[in-house]
């Protein structure tokens, strides 16, 4: 057995480390992100360490669900976390993994009635539910009422089609979506790790390039 | 003209309701927008589409 490493970086270490892989400019601009997401599932769960992993300062962690055993096979929780909130799980693991990360949380359904106030203080807003209703109904919500925020949301990615067909897309100057655009869970049957995961990945990339100023996909 | 989702149709003095009931978009797992900004459910029914309007409709599927 490894022994339990109880001493971790210092925040200067940690940051100094990032900037050598990231550069300090885009870092900076990392450091000083806030980003929301809406669902920590197969999406919001990998969204949340990749974001975490690069240094973004902090995040909105929204969802009501707890851990199910079903989970696992694609989402970033434990075996010994089965029945938690995923909130609570996750913002564990993201202290793990990266512990400079500022992360709030709430375990709540988000409404029509809750969106602005939960995701008030974002700059950049995620989202990455299973429910097609869900998600339109925030892509919808997010631009009526919140003009000024870029919104990253997700559709297509069940089933074993071929990783190549998820792509980005830009659809309008504050909206992009990650998927393939076609694959829905309830046709399809399945939902594989590695495929939600593509998405996610394109989802958290779009966020980087964002506060990169690259807009363009 | 009217571009929807790229494709050129002929459609113009239709409202946003009214091509949407000739498509098979389930309303509640839409998104649409017109020249770039947002259309509101609430006035799907108001919102004319004209000569020249570039429409994105932009149709969610489950899973995540």
């Amino acid at each position: 057995m490894w022994e339990v490493v109880k001493l971790i970086p210092t925040k200067e270490e940690w940051y100094k480390a990032l900037c050598e892989r990231h550069g300090e400019d885009i870092q900076k601009k990392f450091t000083s992100a806030t980003v929301a997401i809406c669902g920590l599932g197969g999406l919001g769960s990998n969204i949340a360490v990749a974001l975490a992993r690069a240094g973004v300062g902090k995040l909105i962690l929204i969802d009501f669900d707890k851990v199910d055993i079903s989970n696992l096979h694609r989402q970033q929780y434990k075996a010994n976390q089965i029945g938690v909130n995923k909130t609570e799980a996750l913002s564990h693991n993201l202290c793990e993994i990266a512990p400079f990360t500022t992360v709030e949380t709430h375990c709540v359904r988000i409404t029509e009635d809750n969106a602005e106030q939960l995701l008030d203080n974002a700059d950049i807003i995620c989202e990455a539910f299973d429910d097609a209703e869900a998600k339109a109904m925030l892509t919808n919500l997010v631009l009526e009422k919140m003009p000024s925020k870029y919104l990253v949301v997700s559709s297509g990615m069940a089933g074993m089609g071929s990783a190549n067909t998820i792509k980005t897309r830009r659809v309008s100057k504050k909206l992009y979506i990650c998927g393939d655009e076609v694959s829905d869970v309830n046709v399809e049957g399945s939902l594989v790790s590695s495929r939600v995961m593509i998405c996610a990945a394109h989802q958290a990339h779009t966020v980087l390039r964002l506060l990169a100023n690259k807009f363009e996909v | 003209m009217v571009k929807i989702n790229g494709e050129k149709l002929n459609i113009a003095g239709k409202t946003v309701a009214e091509y949407l009931a000739t498509t098979n978009y389930d309303p509640k797992r839409i998104a649409v927008e017109r020249n770039g900004d947002i259309v509101p459910k609430s006035q799907y029914g108001d919102t004319l589409l004209c000569d020249g309007d570039n429409v994105e409709v932009v149709s969610f599927v489950g899973g995540g």
